[in-house]
């Protein structure tokens, strides 16, 4: 009980209390990724990200059965570990295409949250604000897309791919900044094609003009643009349903081999369509993968699910970095928040939002390092340089060249700034 | 010799004589339906005698009266009356959640009565569609759409019970009680899940949650804002307001065989700043001694929010109210009611009058229904001054407001049928109709719990009424199904099927531009397969107007 709606200033001093024990400690880094961290990549361009990608682990990927094992404690649940690029640091077994992309990406082995359900995580982590009974925040898409406008994209320049129950939203920046939900992209985009033809088109069209023109008598001439903005949304819409760059939402004509190095599953197309509609232009994609909530069978639930999460991450990597896009495009992948050291009677995990993992790659993020640290025995809660979801969404912004500390005014009149933390400097190249 | 025995003649002209027969009455039968109303339903009285009625003017005059003086002040001349159609119009989608049938636009427009909107609305204060269509958007704000825990909570039973309760018209007072201060097992009482949805997972009721509900729902008071801190942003509340109100609950348990009362048990809290849980007592953060001396504190607490002397319970209920018919609320957000005011015009005397009348909800929306404001148009007559938001926003002008998802999709279906889908509707289509309107929300985005936002279309919105199955399912040539083309068929002219269309689907005849125009692609499409395509056109033209998806 007790948990709170409400942003407070007291999350404020925790944080200080925490962040200064990591100081103490020498940096915000582990020795281990201290070291690698000279070796890491510098940003080559210094130009700011221009798109994002979230890989969403729906139902919450356990850090202790991917990407933070510690196999020989107790805590380990029978987990098997391989290396990984970066020296020293170790993954769970099947992730082995993950690992050999980790000079480009890095690792938070220490996000920490105070949201333990999955309705209330998934606002936090992809909006960066706790949820608010009084607004709706914008997710980090729909920040992005608000505050960098693309106009000569044709298509939703906000995308969510495979969306579960709680796809990306706009919040107090309007639905017009909600994220278009999309399924497999083997499939066709939902509601794209016309269902009469060209002839009997204009024809609706014409006859909606002369309707348009009699519901317009003695309203405001600007309604339209002010307020219902359906003919705005109808002429994109149109404009949407002719465009070249719905070809990018499709991945049917890919052929065989590159599909299958991506797995061949629905998040895996999902993945190579997020590359494609990067490539058109497209601001934000987030591509799901539910199946986490390993509240019984743990072990063989993740090792499912990492499967698919492999060779998907790891060719998506790979293909941005050929493409020339990784410089530019920001790649996180994580989910509500962990799940527990111990395993339950039933040998599930159950929800842990106190120090658990997040791949960060491109678009200014450094590659090859590894921030914070858990205990390996899972008897402390508290991560060694715990990093908080609101210093991601600050850190993630500034990337895009944000102010992230702008107050933005929003419908009920109070204002709001972007995101309320602080950028965490060792993530950056 | 042939060897097929032929029929004698008056046989074959018997048969004949039948088959024409019946296709006549078949299509006097469809024409009738097409354009004239069930004489039964149209001459019902108005199920109001003339001293209530009287009196239900009577105070929507005051209310009136108190906007009008606010025009005067702000120099905002009110807009004309709305046409009765228009009125019955927002009164079947504030109610029904759908536009009105053809066959009901008939029916309206051949009552005798001076006072059709009242007359409209005794009819759907009857209608099953109506308690089910409220009990829904309300229960939206008691639990949100909480899925809750499968075993120990039942949606489905809260909505059956609530829609009788407003059926019934059971004082509001008595529903709020009941939902408060339920025991008992949720399956045999409805209202208790009410509280058995806030069950977590292995533990035991929310008291936080139960205790943000109430205040919002009831009390029109946000004071989950203050769960955890005192209140900022000129907020005055402390966060011991919230817990002190929380531990109203502190006592109830919920178990297997249902939820009771335990007096051992105590409301335990940890304050911002210290560092133990501490136990908390029950108190109200205004009018203590409004509560009842005797009781469990739930019942106590139950009769402290419901009290006819205090008045943000009655305020809370008017805002809500007000918000259903109007699609906007008189203070927004709908459920943050200041407690010492300002107060619009309105709010007091309507407030007055539901205490004075014992929560009457019925009576509450007859008054506001009657009042001018409710009753006028969304557009300026004056085409030098057409209307703002400034206008609407001081209630001169009747709002232009967004419609919800299930009012998009319910108005969709009901414009495809000529007759008027209710309660009477054969089960088979009622269920095709629920998954049908189910899966339009999803695609089209549920508006979440009964909030009221402002927002304008999005490009995936144009998008399914474009392309969506719905629309064309609903639209295509179909004789057996859909409306567009029966009318295309049965219509004795043109104008008259246009002006059919017009009528299921904007609830208004068309202008003469509007008339010539469709008029026009009509009596150019020559044959059978043409003359359906055209009506199906006709029909998704209307569907993806701003009118079709704004109230007005």
């Amino acid at each position: 009980m007790n948990i709170s709606p409400c942003q407070s200033h007291s999350h404020l001093s925790r944080r200080s209390v925490l962040r200064g024990t990591g100081i103490a400690g020498l940096s915000w880094l582990t020795p281990l990724a201290d070291l690698l961290a000279v070796e890491a990549e510098k940003a080559p361009s210094g130009k700011p990200a221009r798109s994002v990608i979230l890989l969403w682990l729906g139902g919450a990927a356990s850090q202790l059965d991917t990407f933070d094992p510690h196999p020989t404690t107790k805590i380990g649940g029978g987990v098997k570990t391989i290396p990984t690029a970066i020296k020293g640091v170790e993954f769970a077994s099947g992730l082995e295409q993950t690992a050999s992309v980790m000079k480009d990406v890095s690792l938070i082995r220490s996000m920490v949250s105070k949201e333990g359900d999955h309705e209330r995580a998934f606002y936090n982590i992809k909006t960066g604000y706790r949820p608010d009974p009084t607004l709706i925040h914008p997710s980090i898409g729909a920040i992005v897309c608000h505050e960098l406008p693309e106009a000569k994209i044709e298509i939703p320049t906000h995308v969510s791919i495979l969306p579960n129950q709680w796809p990306a939203r706009g919040g107090f920046f309007g639905a017009q900044f909600d994220a278009f939900q999309m399924y497999d992209p083997k499939q066709q985009v939902p509601d794209v094609k016309a269902r009469v033809d060209e002839k009997r088109m204009d024809r609706r069209l014409e006859g909606l003009s002369v309707v348009e023109n009699v519901f317009a008598q003695g309203r405001s001439p600007n309604l339209d643009e002010e307020k219902t903005l359906h003919q705005i949304s109808m002429q994109r819409a149109r404009k949407m349903m002719t465009s070249d760059q719905l070809k990018a939402f499709n991945v049917s004509d890919v052929p065989a081999k590159e599909l299958a190095a991506y797995g061949d599953t629905p998040f895996g197309r999902g993945c190579l369509a997020a590359v494609r509609l990067i490539q058109a232009g497209v601001r934000c994609v987030e591509v799901t993968l539910s199946g986490w909530d390993t509240h019984a069978n743990n072990l063989e639930g993740q090792a499912s699910q990492v499967k698919i999460l492999d060779a998907a991450y790891a060719s998506l990597i790979r293909d941005l970095k050929k493409l020339g896009l990784l410089e530019s495009t920001i790649v996180l992948c994580g989910g509500e928040f962990g799940r527990t050291p111990k395993i339950n009677n039933v040998g599930g995990r159950d929800h842990w939002p106190h120090g658990f993992s997040m791949l960060v790659a491109g678009g200014g993020f450094a590659g090859g390092r590894v921030i914070g640290a858990t205990d390996p025995e899972g008897e402390r809660k508290e991560p060694e340089n715990p990093v908080f979801v609101e210093d991601l969404h600050a850190t993630v912004q500034s990337l895009f060249g944000i102010d992230y500390s702008k107050e933005i005014m929003t419908p009920i009149g109070r204002p709001m700034v972007l995101s309320k933390g602080d950028v965490v400097e060792a993530l950056k190249a | 010799m042939s060897p097929f025995r032929t029929s004698p003649s008056w046989l074959i002209w018997l048969r004949n004589a039948v088959i024409l027969g019946s296709l006549a009455v078949g299509v006097a039968w469809g024409v009738g339906e097409l354009l004239t109303p069930p004489v039964v339903q149209a001459a019902q009285g108005l199920g109001l005698s003339k001293q209530r009625l009287a009196d239900v003017r009577k105070a929507a005059s005051g209310v009136d009266s108190e906007f009008a003086k606010d025009w005067a002040q702000k120099h905002w001349p009110p807009a004309e009356r709305a046409d009765d159609l228009t009125i019955a119009r927002r009164l079947s989608l504030a109610l029904t959640g759908s536009i009105p049938s053809l066959q009901e636009v008939r029916v309206l427009e051949s009552v005798k009565s001076d006072d059709v909107p009242q007359w409209w609305l005794s009819h759907l204060l009857k209608d099953r569609r109506t308690s089910d269509y409220l009990a829904e958007r309300l229960v939206r704000v008691y639990v949100g759409i909480e899925t809750g825990q499968l075993l120990f909570y039942r949606r489905r039973r809260l909505v059956e019970w609530l829609s009788d309760a407003i059926r019934e018209n059971r004082p509001y007072d008595g529903i709020a009680r009941a939902l408060i201060d339920c025991s008992g097992v949720w399956t045999t009482n409805p209202a208790v899940n009410f509280v058995s949805v806030t069950r977590n997972m292995g533990k035991s009721l929310d008291e936080a949650k139960l205790a943000a509900r109430v205040s919002r729902a009831f009390l029109g008071v946000q004071m989950d804002c203050v769960q955890c801190h005192d209140g900022k942003l000129g907020s005055t509340w402390k966060q011991e307001n919230f817990h002190q109100l929380a531990a109203y609950f502190g006592q109830a348990k919920f178990e297997l065989n249902g939820l009771r009362d335990d007096p051992k048990l105590k409301y335990k809290t940890r304050y911002l700043g210290r560092t133990e849980e501490e136990v908390v007592p029950a108190r109200v953060p205004w009018k203590p001694e409004l509560l009842p001396e005797k009781g469990t504190p739930r019942d106590r607490f139950a009769h402290w929010v419901t009290a006819k002397d205090n008045r943000p319970f009655a305020r809370t209920l008017v805002n809500r109210v007000w918000a259903l018919l109007f699609n906007r609320p008189l203070i927004s957000p709908v459920d943050d009611i200041p407690l010492e005011g300002p107060f619009p015009p309105g709010m007091e005397a309507l407030a007055d009058d539901l205490i004075a009348h014992d929560f009457d909800l019925h009576r509450l929306i007859r008054v506001i229904v009657a009042t001018r404001v409710f009753q006028q148009s969304s557009r300026s007559a004056d085409p030098a001054h057409p209307t703002t938001e400034e206008a609407e926003k001081c209630w001169a002008v009747f709002p232009v407001t967004r419609l919800r998802p299930e009012q998009m999709a319910g108005s969709v279906i009901q414009a495809a049928s000529l007759s008027t889908i209710d309660a009477e509707t054969h089960v088979l289509f009622r269920i095709k109709r629920d998954i049908d309107v189910a899966n339009f929300v999803k695609r089209y985005g549920d508006s979440g719990e009964d909030t009221f936002e402002d927002a304008g279309g999005t490009i995936p919105q144009r998008l399914l009424l474009m392309n969506g199955n719905m629309v064309t399912d609903n639209t295509r040539g179909n004789p057996l199904v859909n409306a567009g083309t029966r009318i295309g068929m049965l219509a004795p002219d043109n104008s008259i099927a246009v002006e059919a269309a017009y009528l299921s689907i904007f609830t208004r005849r068309p202008t003469a531009a509007e008339s010539d125009h469709f008029t026009r692609l009509l009596a150019e499409a020559k044959s059978t397969n043409a003359r359906s395509n055209a009506m199906a056109d006709l029909y998704w033209t209307l569907m993806n107007a701003t009118e079709f998806s704004w109230n007005h």
